[in-house]
Formats: structure tokens, C-alpha cells, sequence
């Protein structure tokens, strides 16, 4: 167990060695260039630019800057925003918590749906629920989320005036029912895509299990439908959802920066769109690796799961 | 895509009826397709033909048939803020956002193909350094990716096409190198290269055309994740820019008039849908079609 978490962890960080260069590449090799905020206005002098450039280290070679970056990226200095002068980290602090509370409160409801559709749809195999289930995934995975939220803001906002069209609580009310009130919406959008991939996935998986050899020896022991479901398919089904979850991260991201847009949430979603109208590059850059990051813990976290959840793989890696 | 192919009632199931068909599934995937492709072939001919046809320009402003609702009087889908013929609108837009998904998937596929296919034919450390490659770009989410680099670009129709290539062909060259890592242990290859073939006639002569299959179904669910990343900047303001119309900057300026003119919204979102599940709808066809392991207990 210990080789295969070394070897995890190994590939891990290597794989986000290279994620930084990536990141490091795209924001210095694009036109522009992080000394492009200033040039823009036309009113600096070259000797202001060149001064500027001296000051932020804008003007080594390459290697060293990228070097020198990641040494004070991985020592906690991300360093600050140039709108507001705030430490990078910081300001991602504060605007993760929401966007967290949103992701991980979609995915435990696309989890529980998608996996009764999934289940359901699996034991009613091509049966009229299936091939809803089955269309309406594919219909899911295709709707912009954009245009999902503005939905659900035109019918439980504006038409039946259920539902808050945006914000994580009303000012001066902090009630945990206010807040609650104001994430039905922003979650509904989110689990859609995410309930969509559960489902497919449950099904798929418990299809597999079903034609095992032990289901079938379950059923000529004698037990139940229900204890054959529950306790010896279920549980095995479940085992590959570990995977898709972890690897679900980066769609979940994308998703949630999409539905705080639309909803105003205040996350980082809506942090990172917002420093990209200013041109705030250690903001930028500081969420997409960030974002980065989460995806690859995600991604680790479910091999390792994975590996605790099933003997087998653990002993063969 | 032909119906001529479905030869699956040699199995029997104990259920009866017609959603127990034992064909079903089959029938099911190929009425999907066959949805799919229908829905691509309309909008393409709407897109392509339709704006000839229609009395007015898209960009032919009437300022006293403001915020004119659907179906209410002489534009059939109704106005915009402007007075503009929303129905024009949407077929023009739709030439853009289907020309830059199709653009964009060319190029991402020509991107895509060729890093799996070399990283799946010299597997030692180029393979290796390739596909690390490929799984740390796919660690950035999609959409912070093209942000990031779209705030940085002078945006334009040929720049975004570009863009959502770079940041799409990650998952082509997976597919294909896995493809060409299986295939290269064949026969064929063996004989190729005992005949002394040189790699490169091997790797686009035998191997290419033996992983077609895989690789057009990659193309073509392409083509609805490039159609749906452009709705995705256009409306957060990073994509294509007005005056030019896309059904994902139609949106932008609709949520705004949420209230007044839900039809601004609802419409161009709901052709954004149609185009996206009909290529996802065909692509899966597609895969189940080409596909001869296919499962069909």
C-alpha cells in the first residue's frame, strides 16, 4: 500500500510541475503579457514601463522568473492582487468557502439522485423510465448551464417568485434558512450536469455487477431481491463512483464559475471572471492554479479511495 | 447509419412487449442518431439558407416594434432591444457558432491526432512526456482555461476558433493513443514493418485508417463540446463581439431583460441545446454504430 501511495504521490507532483510551467507559459508567452495593463493607456513612458517591469522582476530571462515564482508560490507567497494590493491567497480564502458550499452540496444531491436513476434504471433495463433516463442524461449534458440558470430564474424567480435570483443571503438577514433559501437555485444548476454523469455511470456500473458469478450465487442461495441489491450488487457499484467523482472536479469547476455568474454568487467563480476584467494576474493566475490543485487532489483522492475501498488494487499496484 | 445493420433478434429476454424488444436498445441508439442527424442537417440548411429567405435583415433596426413578443405581429420569433428581427438574428448567429464549432474541431482534431498518434507510436519518453502533457492541460477546468487566455487576445472569430482548438484536443489524443497503443501490436504493423516500411508510412497508412472509427466519433461529440465552450465565453463577454451575433453573446444581453423579453433568453438557448444534443446524439449513435464490440445483452 505504501508503494502505491508513494508512486501517487509522486506522479502527482510531477504532473503539477508541469501544470505550473503550463500556467506560467500561458500568461507570459501571450500577447501582452503581464506588462500589458500598463502599456495599455498609452500615458507611461517607456522609462515608467521599464522601471515597472524592474520592480515587478518583469525583465529577467524566462527560466529565472518562472523559477523564482514557483519557489514563492510553494513557500505560501502568491503574491498580491494589483487591483487592491490584498495577499493573493488571501483574497481565494475568502471566496472559496462559497464555492465549495455549492459544489459539495450538488454533488451530494446529484449523487443520491443520479444513483437511484441509475439504479432504477439498471434493474428496469430498456424499460420506458430507462430511456428517459437515458435521453433526458444526454439532453442534460448538452444544455449550456448559463442558459439552465437563466431558466430557472425566469420560472421560479420572475413567473413564480419562489426563489431569490441571485446573492448567497439577504443583506441583514443571515438566518440559515435565508441562505438555504438563495442555494436551491444555484444548486439546482449545478447537480444538473452532475446527476446526468451519475446516473450513466450508475447504470453502466450496476449492470456490470448484476451479471457477476457471486450475484448469481447470491440468488441461488435463496435471498431477497432486495438484500441481493442492497447488499451484495449496491455496494460494488459503487465502488467505480469513487473514480467518477474524483474526476468529475474540473466539470464541477467550470460549472460552478458559470451558475455564480448568473446567479451572483459570490465564489470564486465569479472572483476569477471579475480579475480577468481587470487584468489582475496574480489573481488569475493564483485561482487557475488553484483550480488546478483541487483537480488534481481530486483526482489522487479518488485513486487512493479507490485503493482503500478495494483490496485488490492496492495490493497489485 | 442504415437500418440494414440491426440483426439482434436472435436474443431473447423474458420481458415482452415493445420496450422489451430485444432490438430495442439498438433501434433506440439509431433513432437517437438518426434525431441527431436530422437536427444537424436542419440547422445547418436553416443557418446557411434561411436568412435569403426571411423579409428581414439581421441587422435592420425598427425602433417602433421594440421588445415585439413571438408570434405577435410580423417577426415570428419577435424583436430585440433594437427592433431587430430576432428570428434573423438567430440564423445568423447560428452560421457563426456552427462555422466555429466545425473550425474549431478540425483544428483540434489535427492537433489531437497527431500528439496521440506519435505519443501512441513512440511510447518511451516522448509518448510519455506527451501524455503528461495532455493530463496536465486537462488539469486545468475547461473554462478557466479559456478564460484566462481569452482576456489576453484580441478577440476575433479566426482568434477564438484558436482558442477553443488549443484548449479542446486533449481528449482526442487520448482516445487515439490508446487506440494506436493496441493497434501497434497487430499482425498488419508486424508485416508493415518486416516489409520495411518506414514509420511514418506505418503510422499514417496502417495505423491511422484502422483507428477512423474512434476518431470520428471524437470528431463529431467535438464539434457539440466546441459549439457549446463558444456559447460559454461569448456569454461571459470573453468570445465573439457584437456587432458580430452567436447564440452565446444573444444571451449576454438577454439576462438583463429577463423580465421584459423572456424570449431573448429563452430562444437562442434553446437553439444552443438543439445543435448541441444533436451532435452529442449522433456522436453516441456513431460510437454504438461503428463499434463492433458493442454490447448487446
Amino acid at each position: 500500500m505504501s508503494a502505491f501511495l508513494l508512486r501517487r504521490f509522486g506522479q502527482a507532483v510531477l504532473l503539477l510541475l508541469i501544470v505550473s510551467m503550463i500556467g506560467f507559459a500561458i500568461l507570459h508567452l501571450a500577447p501582452g503579457g503581464p506588462m500589458s495593463q500598463f502599456a495599455a493607456g498609452g500615458e507611461m513612458s517607456q522609462e515608467d514601463l521599464d522601471r515597472i517591469a524592474e520592480q515587478l522582476g518583469l525583465n529577467r530571462p524566462l527560466p529565472v522568473q518562472y523559477a523564482e515564482w514557483l519557489w514563492r508560490m510553494l513557500s505560501g507567497d502568491w503574491g498580491r492582487s494589483y487591483r487592491d494590493g490584498q495577499p493573493v491567497t488571501a483574497i481565494i480564502g475568502s471566496h472559496v468557502g462559497a464555492t465549495l458550499q455549492l459544489m459539495a452540496t450538488s454533488t451530494l444531491l446529484a449523487m443520491l439522485i443520479g444513483a437511484w436513476i441509475g439504479i432504477v434504471g439498471a434493474i428496469r433495463r430498456y424499460s420506458l423510465f430507462d430511456s428517459l433516463a437515458t435521453v433526458g442524461a444526454m439532453v442534460a449534458l448538452s444544455i449550456p448551464t448559463f442558459w439552465f440558470g437563466l431558466v430557472v430564474i425566469y420560472v421560479f424567480s420572475v413567473w413564480l417568485g419562489w426563489l431569490p435570483s441571485g446573492n448567497r443571503y439577504t443583506i441583514g438577514d443571515g438566518s440559515l434558512i435565508n441562505q438555504i433559501h438563495h442555494m436551491i437555485g444555484p444548486v439546482m444548476v449545478l447537480a444538473l450536469v452532475s446527476t446526468a454523469v451519475w446516473s450513466r455511470y450508475m447504470r453502466s456500473s450496476m449492470l456490470e455487477v448484476v451479471n457477476q458469478d457471486y450475484i448469481r450465487t447470491a440468488r441461488a442461495k435463496g435471498l431477497s431481491q432486495r438484500s441481493i441489491l442492497i447488499r451484495h450488487a449496491l455496494r460494488n457499484a459503487l465502488l467505480p463512483m469513487i473514480t467518477i467523482t474524483g474526476l468529475h472536479v474540473p466539470t464541477l469547476l467550470s460549472g460552478a464559475l458559470v451558475t455564480e455568474t448568473v446567479f451572483t454568487w459570490p465564489g470564486m467563480g465569479r472572483l476569477f471572471l471579475d480579475s480577468i476584467s481587470y487584468r489582475d494576474y496574480p489573481v488569475v493566475m493564483g485561482i487557475l492554479m488553484f483550480s488546478a490543485v483541487l483537480v488534481l487532489i481530486g483526482s489522487l483522492a479518488a485513486d487512493l479511495l479507490y485503493g482503500a475501498a478495494d483490496p485488490r488494487i492496492a495490493r497489485s499496484g | 447509419m442504415s437500418a440494414s445493420d440491426i440483426s439482434v433478434e436472435t436474443l431473447s429476454l423474458p420481458q415482452s412487449g415493445f420496450w422489451h424488444r430485444p432490438g430495442f436498445k439498438r433501434f433506440r441508439c439509431h433513432k437517437l442518431a438518426v434525431f441527431g442527424a436530422c437536427g444537424i442537417a436542419l440547422l445547418t440548411l436553416a443557418c446557411v439558407f434561411g436568412p435569403m429567405l426571411l423579409p428581414y435583415s439581421d441587422t435592420f433596426i425598427d425602433i417602433r416594434q421594440r421588445f415585439a413578443p413571438p408570434l405577435s405581429g410580423p417577426h415570428i420569433l419577435g424583436t430585440d432591444p433594437l427592433g431587430r428581427d430576432l428570428l434573423a438574428r438567430l440564423l445568423m448567429a447560428g452560421r457563426i457558432s456552427l462555422a466555429v464549432g466545425f473550425c474549431a474541431m478540425i483544428i483540434a482534431m489535427a492537433i489531437g491526432v497527431c500528439v496521440g498518434l506519435i505519443a501512441g507510436f513512440y511510447e518511451g519518453v516522448i509518448g510519455a512526456a506527451l501524455m503528461r502533457f495532455v493530463d496536465a492541460m486537462l488539469c486545468f477546468p475547461s473554462i478557466f482555461l479559456l478564460l484566462a487566455i481569452s482576456a489576453l487576445i484580441q478577440p476575433s472569430v479566426p482568434s477564438i476558433v484558436l482558442l477553443i482548438a488549443m484548449t479542446s484536443w486533449m481528449e482526442v489524443a487520448r482516445v487515439v493513443e490508446a487506440q494506436i497503443r493496441s493497434l501497434k501490436t497487430r499482425d498488419f504493423v508486424q508485416a508493415a514493418v518486416s516489409f520495411g516500411a518506414s514509420n511514418r508510412r506505418i503510422m499514417f497508412r496502417e495505423l491511422l485508417p484502422n483507428a477512423i472509427a474512434p476518431i470520428v466519433v471524437a470528431a463529431t461529440l467535438n464539434v457539440a463540446h466546441a459549439i457549446l465552450a463558444e456559447s460559454y465565453i461569448s456569454f461571459l463577454g470573453y468570445g465573439i463581439q457584437p456587432p458580430t451575433p452567436s447564440w452565446g453573446n444573444m444571451l449576454e444581453s438577454a439576462q438583463s431583460y429577463l423580465t421584459r423579453a423572456p424570449w431573448l433568453a429563452i430562444l437562442p438557448g434553446a437553439a444552443i441545446t438543439l445543435a448541441v444534443t444533436s451532435f452529442n446524439f449522433a456522436g453516441d449513435g456513431l460510437r454504438d454504430t461503428l463499434d463492433p464490440r458493442m454490447d448487446l445483452s
